[in-house]
């Protein structure tokens, strides 16, 4: 057998193992040997191409290597789970950069290619590379907390973008070519420039509580990104492994715009924030009923069954492991206890189950919204830490601003507490109507601090 | 039929088959999805391996060695910080 018919036959077993090993993530008992699968994949690509391709100098690959392999190794170890979603931001940024660049140095190396199909591919995967690299670095930047985290807006912003959209495929058109003599690679320059700006203005007006939407997004688009690389230089491989990640990526971002009751169109230019009509200063003016620790201790420690209800306030305040002593506690007092988890819960996709799992919560026990919902009505309490908009039960008001969005019915419940710094409103900037039922009551406190309370306050029931 | 649309065949196709194995992976492991998925988006370092290993002067030198750099936080990072999560799903 000839080694090139022996190198693509590598290439096809390693895409059938990135199959495989996608496959194996769905179930947790066999996720682990599923990613194990799919680096194995990546060996056998990556030698597959070392022995095929025609490496004049390894110089500048062992230094990409110990450089990359360093920096990926070294972050992998230390992050901290809260940190996950921006993790996930800048490797998304880091995917598509590194398809941009083999675009990149493919146009450098011959910039006269003309508007042929290799001119065309190479231009798409500058685009879209170019795009996730600078959209997943604000991403990052917005949840690192390095800018604002809310949605940066100015007048104009949308037919200034239109406006990029146009600029680039004109910039595209010339760089093949097709209009005007200018500089090849000068043009191509200017192309790069635009594409980065169009990721700049793709992610800034996007914040908070829709940042799983667009880390979804541009982790699809980092596989594309990697499927327009594998265009560009002819390898099959490539286009397959970019199109399972861009499908996966897709799939997140329609749950996501789901679990939102908003179309992507609407998170990409804006619904939030738009609170025109809402009186803002009568929000948390209405009264509510109050308890502290051992209040709340004895409302979930009496009883059959208690859901937790998780929100990005526990992964700011990081009391994750505290939480999980509740819940344990309770478990050895009989109660049933379980965790219900919205799909939008968090920064990013399966936020708060990463959280719990590290705290060492058993993952039979995290139930999402479909899975839960039914059982509300039966429930004799709900803990809800850090959450808000996802358990407002104004979202069955036709008139609400978040009508139609999926919540957890945990207002059926016999008894609601609800955790939380202040009545101050979630990220939809409204107020919440659960705060104020008669069978509501609010656990003011930040939230390790409460929640260390609280274990104590358990502890200590008879 | 030319190369451009065998690579077209075969990216539809994936999408679809992708489309179908990841439908199925449950919420609760939609983080390391996306974490693993950001990993095989390190394939980047297949094209980043044959750009370096052909570079000719400062320009392209630098482009390779960038493109391998990303790539392999990719591939490392993504895999290692994959299999840690992954390894914090336990069944009590």
């Amino acid at each position: 057998m000839n080694l090139e018919i022996l190198v693509e036959l590598t290439y096809l077993l390693s895409a059938i193992l990135f199959v495989v090993g996608l496959k194996r993530l769905q179930s947790p008992a066999t996720a682990r040997a599923g990613n194990a699968i799919a680096a194995f994949a990546m060996l056998l690509a990556i030698l597959a191409t070392v022995v095929d391709a025609e490496i004049l100098t390894w110089t500048g690959i062992l230094i990409g290597v110990v450089i990359g392999g360093g920096v990926g190794g070294l972050a992998a170890r230390f992050v901290q789970m809260t940190q996950m979603p921006q993790m996930v931001g800048i490797f998304n940024g880091f995917g598509g950069g590194a398809s941009a660049l083999v675009a990149v140095a493919e146009f450098v190396a011959a910039p006269n290619v003309g508007a042929g199909t290799t001119g065309v591919t190479i231009l798409l995967g500058t685009l879209i590379g170019g795009v996730t690299f600078s959209g997943s670095f604000i991403a990052f930047a917005k949840l690192q907390e390095l800018m604002t985290g809310n949605p940066i807006t100015f007048p104009g912003q949308n037919v200034f973008s239109a406006l990029l959209l146009v600029a680039v495929l004109a910039l595209g058109a010339m760089t093949l070519g097709l209009l005007g003599d200018g500089d090849p690679l000068m043009l191509f320059y200017a192309f790069i420039a635009v594409s980065l700006l169009l990721g700049v203005l793709l992610v800034i007006p996007i914040g908070g509580a829709d940042m799983p939407v667009v880390i979804s997004l541009l982790n699809s688009y980092s596989g594309l990104a990697a499927s327009a690389a594998g265009f560009v230089i002819g390898n099959m491989v490539l286009i397959i492994s970019g199109a399972l990640v861009g499908a996966a990526g897709l799939i997140l971002t329609q749950l996501m715009c789901k679990g939102m009751n908003r179309s992507l169109a609407n998170v990409a230019f804006g619904g939030f924030g738009g609170t025109a009509g809402i009186d803002k200063a009568q929000i948390g003016k209405r009264p509510v009923r109050t308890t502290d620790a051992e209040g709340a201790a004895a409302e979930i420690g009496y009883v059959n069954s208690v859901v937790i209800v998780p929100g990005y306030g526990l992964a700011v305040a990081q009391a994750q492991h505290e939480l999980r002593k509740v819940g344990d506690l309770l478990g050895e007092r009989g109660v049933d206890v379980k965790y219900a988890i919205h799909p939008v819960a968090g920064r990013m996709p399966g936020h708060m189950n990463v959280l719990l799992a590290e705290a060492d919560v058993s993952y039979d026990k995290l139930y999402d919204l479909d899975e839960i919902n039914d059982d509300f009505s039966k429930t004799d309490a709900v803990l809800i830490v850090g959450a808000n908009d996802v358990v407002n039960p104004a979202a069955r008001d036709p008139k609400s601003l978040i009508a139609g969005m999926p919540i957890l019915d945990v207002d059926k419940a016999r008894r609601v507490i609800v955790m939380k710094r202040s009545l101050s409103p979630g990220f939809a900037g409204i107020d919440n109507d659960l705060f104020y039922m008669d069978n509501t009551l609010m656990f003011f406190g930040d939230a390790k601090a409460s929640m260390s309370d609280l274990v104590r306050a358990v502890r200590e029931l008879a | 039929m030319g190369e451009l649309m065998i690579g077209l065949y075969v990216f539809v196709l994936a999408t679809l088959a992708g489309r179908e194995v990841i439908t199925k992976v449950p919420p609760t492991l939609h983080t390391p999805l996306m974490s693993g998925a950001n990993a095989i988006s390190g394939i980047a370092i297949v094209g980043a391996i044959v750009v370096a290993g052909r570079a000719e002067g400062t320009l392209q030198t630098a482009l390779g060695i960038a493109a391998v750099a990303m790539a392999m936080v990719n591939v490392i990072g993504g895999f290692l910080v994959t299999d840690r999560m992954l390894g914090m799903f336990r069944k009590r």
